[in-house]
């Protein structure tokens, strides 16, 4: 404990001498005189050293527990709170009750710029699902995954202004045109892995938005598409209020359908064998997964999700262009399934909403927002390498119980 | 002996060059319903390139590879992508083990249900009855392999967790699944301790007997080999230097000379 102590001082001691040109001398060049803020000294030495005990207390917690279940006597017995959440009945039916009532209360308690915000969250969150599965599940690092996002609320922007086609319409078409982009990328990049799929992935992205900026007539380029129609419902009219409520229920709906149709998928033969894939291409293969299909699907169903979102963006919005599909979309949606957990869908919907709320709410740091972003991911990977919630796997217990029966 | 009718896997001088070499040079080989044959040489003989060659991992430079499936029409397979072959019927293992590491055990082996089933995304979105029969019979097919090899205990442990002999065995289980009617076996008991060793030539023994499959199999464990093998083909260098029953082979002055010699002498 002292010896800590001592090591966090001369931490402190260090910072202070590191930041002291930046921190404390300030020349000021229109009185030509130099300003000394003392003051700012002891805030740096008092923050390092605080952050330099957290620091090594956190480490060394880190190492007891690594210890502990190498020496056999795990966590298991205290399961995780998180984990027990999810597999008591007893538990999770009343918290999936009160998360549900929450959802329905949240429009009509909060204002519409709360209720907004949330709608983007929302989106994020099936981003989020739909790169789950195409990362998480299948291995294929995309690092262009908002090129179908694009394409999505593109779809929607441009056949909306061209032929007026309603929200309705555009909504499948829109996730069918990412699903098709999907497998359009996916076939020249079946043979790639690793690095070079990272590395085409993100090429793809950065192509889909020059072009978006340079087909004036079709897309309108950098002054991007205006007065997209928010979603309609039975030809009703809505004032903007009614308006985001009604969006925010329609993207609440798609969440709940995307969590569905995800979950079903993992625990199906096309879900094992996206697994399998990610874990050992060439074992998967010699068992008889056709490695095209598999990869191909994974990249479709992905990229389906995207293409759904770009349209209840492009709606949300009533305006795209485009900067909103930068590649700092697909590292924030990255980042979201990094941290949430791969494979995990709870911990990609908290992930999401952590990562897309923050910001909105602490605008006072919004300066730093990079900086906190890359801190909390060195973070992550030092203390949950394997996300908020890890991925939990299907157990099939009932059967075993029955085969061991017949043996009895 | 292996002119016979039954002949499932025919190997007809096959050749495979990595540019300049001559990783297996005209090898023939073949393998007839419920033999065990063993494929045995130095290393460095190609006979793992061999094996890749046959089960479409490699395209070989020259040369034929037939299957004739029990109840259906011979094939040529050659340049056949490795989940075909083991559609038509024949699976294998690998001699570094190529287990799905973050899957459970049970999954491992129901991956290799894979090819005989048919489920699709819509199919498993809707999960009708199909679906559900389907993933029903997976499961119960892959408990019963589980339970051939012993490893029914362990069915939910995640795959990496398994003891190196275990992991061996799930390979098996799992290649199994694919429903085969023959198996081919990288170096089964590398690594394996002597009882382990004895077990595993149990199994392979009762794979043959109970299920019906033939095994090729390539090893350097001795003892396994001429305890458990009805033909030995005996590979140096790429070329196929002799065959034949296991007395021969024990026999033969060539094989003494090339790799035999080497083990009595020490």
């Amino acid at each position: 404990m002292v010896d800590n102590i001592k090591r966090s001082l001369l931490v402190a001691l260090w910072f202070v001498f590191l930041t002291f040109p930046l921190m404390v001398v300030k020349v000021n060049t229109l009185k030509s005189i130099v300003e000394w803020r003392w003051m700012n000294m002891l805030w740096v030495a008092i923050g390092a050293f605080a952050l330099s005990i957290v620091w090594r207390w956190a480490m060394a917690r880190r190492q007891l527990k690594s210890k502990k279940a190498e020496q056999g006597e795990d966590d298991s017995v205290k399961a995780g709170f998180a984990t027990r959440l999810m597999e008591d009945p007893k538990l999770y039916k009343p918290a999936l009750i009160v998360i549900a009532l929450a959802t329905i209360v949240f429009p009509l308690v909060v204002d519409i710029y709360q209720t907004n915000i949330m709608v983007l969250a929302l989106i994020f969150v099936v981003l989020g699902l739909g790169l789950n599965v195409t990362v998480g599940l299948a291995g294929l690092l995309d690092l262009g995954y908002v090129a179908f996002f694009a394409v999505g609320a593109y779809t929607y922007g441009v056949l909306n202004s061209f032929y007026d086609l309603g929200f309705w319409t555009c909504l499948p078409i829109g996730g069918l045109m990412g699903a098709l982009f999907g497998i359009a990328l996916g076939f020249p990049i079946l043979r790639l892995r690793g690095d070079y799929l990272a590395i085409v992935t993100l090429g793809f992205g950065s192509i889909a938005k020059i072009v978006i900026e340079n087909w004036e007539e079709v897309f309108n380029g950098a002054k991007g598409i205006a007065g997209i129609p928010r979603p309609g419902f039975f030809g009703a009219e809505m004032n903007i209020t009614s308006a985001t409520t009604y969006t925010y229920y329609l993207m609440i709906l798609m969440v709940v359908f995307a969590i569905f149709i995800t979950n079903r998928l993992k625990d199906s033969r096309i879900g094992r064998a996206w697994m399998a894939l990610r874990e050992d291409e060439i074992a998967c293969v010699a068992m008889g997964v056709d490695m095209a299909k598999t990869k191909l699907g994974a990249y479709a169903f992905g990229a389906f999700w995207a293409g759904l979102a770009g349209v209840i963006f492009a709606a949300r919005n009533t305006y795209i262009n485009p900067n909103s599909f930068t590649f700092m979309e697909s590292a924030l949606v990255l980042s979201i399934v990094v941290m949430g957990g791969m494979g995990s869908i709870i911990g990609v919907i908290i992930a999401a909403l952590v990562l897309i709320l923050m910001p909105e709410y602490l605008r006072a740091f919004s300066e730093y927002r990079m900086l906190m972003f890359g801190a909390v991911m060195v973070l992550m990977m030092i203390f949950r390498p394997e996300g908020l919630i890890a991925n939990v796997r299907r157990k099939y217990t009932g059967r075993k119980v029955t085969t061991e029966d017949a043996n009895a | 002996m292996p002119e016979t009718n039954n002949t499932l896997l025919e190997v007809k001088n096959l050749t495979m060059d990595f540019g300049g070499l001559r990783a297996v040079d005209a090898v023939s080989l073949n393998v007839c319903a419920g033999e065990i044959v063993a494929l045995i040489g130095p290393n460095g003989a190609g006979k793992t390139t061999f094996f890749n060659c046959v089960t479409g991992i490699y395209k070989p430079t020259k040369g034929d590879v037939l299957v004739h499936p029990p109840e259906k029409k011979s094939q040529k397979i050659n340049g056949f992508k490795s989940n075909r072959v083991t559609t038509i019927g024949m699976a294998r293992t690998f001699q570094n083990i190529r287990l799905f590491q973050n899957m459970t055990v049970l999954e491992n082996v129901m991956i290799g249900r894979h090819c005989r089933t048919t489920t699709n995304i819509v199919g498993a979105i809707l999960r009708g009855k199909k679906t559900k029969r389907q993933e029903r019979e997976t499961v119960e097919r892959s408990y019963e392999l589980l339970e051939k090899v012993g490893l029914i205990d362990d069915a939910d442990e995640f795959a990496k967790n398994l003891p190196y002999g275990a992991q061996r065995r799930l390979e098996i289980a799992r290649a199994m699944a694919t429903d085969p009617f023959l198996l081919l076996l990288d170096e089964p008991a590398a690594g394996m301790n002597p009882q382990e060793t004895k077990d595993l030539d149990e199994l392979i023994v009762r794979i043959r007997d109970t299920e019906k499959i033939a095994i090729l199999l390539i090893e350097h464990d001795m003892k396994l080999v001429m305890n458990i093998s009805d033909r030995i083909y005996v590979m140096e260098y790429g070329k196929e230097i002799a065959q034949g029953a296991p007395m021969d082979i024990r026999n033969n002055p060539k094989v003494i000379e090339a790799y035999l010699g080497e083990e009595t002498d020490a």
